[in-house]
């Protein structure tokens, strides 16, 4: 009676966490601050990744958000102020000098694309680092806090910095539902876009553009290492649900801020838990969840219906050779042994599930114990599956 | 030049050979990325290691270590092969993952001991002639310089001993796999190499670095030969000359040594991108003109001879004509004139364009062609 009673404390102390977090959630500044914030990233990074992971560019966000960090850097050293509008532009200046490198790179010289990512990503990244360190030892140094973006620090997020991550988050998604067409176009079909006039290079820089917008608001929060995975996983996992671009985009923005908002709250649950890594994490469950359970291209229906298939095709072998040996008796009604099928079956092991199958939709009956014959049903269906066989 | 800064030269030297030789298998099997995803993962082999072992400096910690590289590319790999995501976003989902669960279990569990994210991402060189080895009593020399060197023997050895087939797996691997020379089996053991090599570079430059010297080196070399043992010996004198200059700029700046040379590898490759002969964007800037000068000392001479000795060749064959019939603006109408004239192509008698003997042959031989 004890342990119950302890057992039931227990898990009213949990319910009691439970809604303490959700109060905290709605209550709670920092809490609710970092919430928003994540949902945001979540949402902006989910819907323009999608585009991203379509278009064969998901190591890009890697190197964009890797490469970001001279360019935040450099901002702070030339305006002496931590204001974030700056230090994004900053690093959305860095994120477009990288991508043009590695597009310059690939274009004029025999190098491939996964070269030039990990070559414009670990050098940018080291001259972020150097420069970094360079600035962290000037006498005047008010920078504390930049090298945040490394790994991120969602809970020095401000309720301002949220408020700038919103509107160019909306902005961001404004420009998006506007080029939604084209976006679409240049997507799927380059050449297609570019036989109807379309301007496919500005639209390209448009969109990679608001990719790296995606990647820097996240920057602060998720930090550089990890913000490429808030790029390719949500519209991983979204593409597993649909064959749609709009429902994909829409899933994507969803997964992503569901991520956010989880990996904040499983964070802020206990101590010593760093939100940016946990949020990944639960980003890493959905696409896990996704892949395998996904209706359509999910893994485990797949493999049901690989089985399915497999059964029926079986049955229909075994039915073959059912009629194969009819039709060396007169009698119909003559019935022949499992061994005999066994034998003539490439999967011995399977004979009697089959059998029992063909039974259940009346083509097949057992004469007596393991001994077999066709129905009438049975004798019209192999042989209009012979006639389909030899057509 | 004191001896902890030659000793700091040093290793950083062997480092960035280390990288670079494996490096080059990577850049030329277009696996570029992949160093990036081990480089990050093999953070997690070394946790649970220090976990089991409670040593930073175990030896299971490289064990462990070049198992998760292993892990990382066959979870790429699996990903990759139930066809519902492509190679890249399978890179991009798997390594986060994995990096995700280091850094959460160091924050939560090792935080007051000596591993924390920003040593094992970013290292720091100049504390290394500090760790020294000491045995009996006796001085050996800074500690880094013996597990990196280690790790430089062994790609050494693994690249001369299977040389013909790392060369073979590489460039044919269809081949190589008909000739029984098992390119899977191959493939594996150099992304386990890249794993070690990866966290025996890890105190010395940090992981993302790692990257750099992986891949800026050879990318270099690459644009400089078509020879594979040349693309090797350059990929490693390239790294030797970015990690020392990097060294000088950190000194110099007082930054990051780490970032320094990273940045310096950049610069390499810039220099190589833009001098290289044949292949670097000067080379073919100049080449590019090149043809278009040939191009139209052929054009000239085929419009002159067309012309020649014809009721119109006073007015056809005039410099200042050419700019209507060829399209060509004045001064390059001018220029190719030039060196006709210098090539002797074409003569100028009283204003009038002539062909030469070489420059008739010359336009008939394109004529027949």
């Amino acid at each position: 009676m004890v342990s119950k009673d302890r057992l039931n404390h227990q898990v009213t102390v949990n319910i009691m966490d439970i809604s303490q977090l959700l109060y905290d959630l709605f209550f709670d500044y920092t809490l609710r601050t970092v919430a928003l914030g994540a949902a945001i990233i979540g949402i902006v990074s989910g819907m323009l990744g999608s585009f991203a992971v379509l278009r064969k560019q998901s190591l890009l966000g890697d190197a964009i958000s890797h490469a970001a960090l001279p360019g935040i850097v450099l901002a702070f050293l030339i305006t002496r102020e931590r204001e974030p509008v700056m230090l994004m532009l900053g690093a959305l200046i860095a994120g477009w000098l990288a991508t043009l490198f590695m597009l310059n790179i690939t274009h004029t010289t025999r190098i491939k694309t996964d070269t030039a990512l990990g070559l414009v990503l670990s050098v940018f990244f080291g001259l972020g680092l150097m420069l970094l360190t360079f600035t962290q030892r000037l006498p005047d140094a008010t920078q504390a806090g930049l090298d945040k973006f490394l790994f991120g620090q969602a809970a020095t997020l401000l309720q301002s910095d949220v408020i700038t991550m919103g509107i160019i988050g909306v902005i961001a998604l404004g420009l998006l539902a506007i080029f939604w067409k084209e976006f679409k176009l240049i997507t799927f079909d380059p050449e297609y876009a570019a036989s109807l006039g379309f301007p496919v290079r500005v639209l390209d820089v448009l969109l990679t553009t608001l990719l790296v917008i995606a990647i820097v608001i996240g920057l602060q929060t998720v930090g550089v290492v990890l913000m490429s995975a808030m790029i390719v996983a949500p519209a991983a996992a979204a593409r597993q649900w649909t064959d749609r671009l709009n429902l994909m985009v829409i899933l994507g923005g969803l997964f992503g801020a569901l991520a956010g908002v989880g990996g904040t709250l499983i964070s802020g649950s206990a101590e010593r838990l760093p939100t940016g890594p946990v949020i990944v994490l639960c980003i890493s469950v959905i696409v896990l969840f996704s892949m395998l359970f996904a209706t359509n291209r999910g893994l485990i229906w797949n493999w049901i219906r690989s089985q399915q298939n497999r059964h029926k095709l079986r049955a229909r072998a075994v039915l073959a050779d059912l009629n194969t040996l009819a039709m060396q008796h007169l009698d119909e009604e003559h019935g022949h042994s499992i061994a005999v099928l066994r034998a003539m079956s490439p999967n011995p092991d399977g004979v009697s599930h089959a059998l029992s199958q063909l039974m259940e939709r009346g083509h097949a009956r057992e004469v007596s114990r393991d001994v077999w014959a066709l129905t009438d049903e049975g004798l019209v269906e192999a042989s209009q599956n012979l006639e389909n066989e030899t057509e | 030049m004191s001896q902890a800064q030659f000793e700091i030269q040093l290793i950083a030297s062997i480092v960035a050979v280390a990288c670079a030789l494996p490096g080059v298998f990577l850049v030329l099997r277009r696996m570029a990325m992949m160093s990036d995803a081990i480089s990050h993962t093999v953070l997690l082999g070394i946790v649970i290691a220090f976990f089991i072992t409670k040593s930073i400096n175990s030896p299971l910690l490289f064990i462990g270590a070049a198992l998760m590289g292993v892990i990382t590319v066959s979870l790429v790999e699996l990903l990759h092969r139930t066809q519902l995501v492509r190679e890249d976003a399978a890179i991009g989902l798997v390594f986060p993952a994995i990096f995700s669960i280091a850094v959460i279990l160091i924050s939560r569990f090792a935080g007051d001991v000596h591993l924390d994210t920003d040593a094992v991402l970013l290292g720091e060189l100049a504390f290394a002639p500090f760790n020294r080895l000491r045995l009996l009593g006796m001085d050996f020399g800074p500690e880094g310089l013996y597990t990196t060197g280690s790790v430089l023997l062994l790609n050494i050895i693994f690249i001369i001993l299977l040389y013909k087939e790392l060369k073979l797996a590489t460039f044919d691997p269809a081949l190589a796999a008909a000739l029984g020379f098992a390119p899977a089996v191959i493939h594996y053991a150099l992304m386990a190499l890249v794993s070690l090599t990866a966290v025996g570079a890890f105190d010395a430059v940090g992981s993302v670095l790692v990257v750099a010297f992986m891949i800026a080196p050879p990318a270099a070399a690459y644009l400089l030969t078509n020879r594979l043992s040349r693309m090797l010996i350059y990929s490693a004198l390239i790294g030797i000359v970015s990690a020392i200059s990097g060294y000088w700029l950190a000194h110099l700046l007082d930054a990051s040594i780490a970032g320094s040379m990273a940045t310096m590898t950049g610069v390499s490759f810039l220099t190589t991108y833009l001098l290289a002969p044949e292949r670097g964007l000067i080379a073919q800037a100049r080449r590019r003109r090149g043809q278009r000068i040939e191009f139209a000392l052929t054009m000239l001479t085929m419009h002159i001879a067309h012309h020649t000795a014809t009721q119109e060749a006073e007015q056809e064959n005039q410099v200042v004509r050419l700019n209507e019939h060829l399209k060509w603006s004045p001064q390059f109408a001018m220029e190719i004139v030039g060196v006709a004239e210098r090539t002797g192509l074409v003569q100028q008698k009283e204003g009038l364009l002539m062909l030469t003997e070489s420059g008739l042959k010359r336009s008939q031989q394109e004529f027949t062609m």
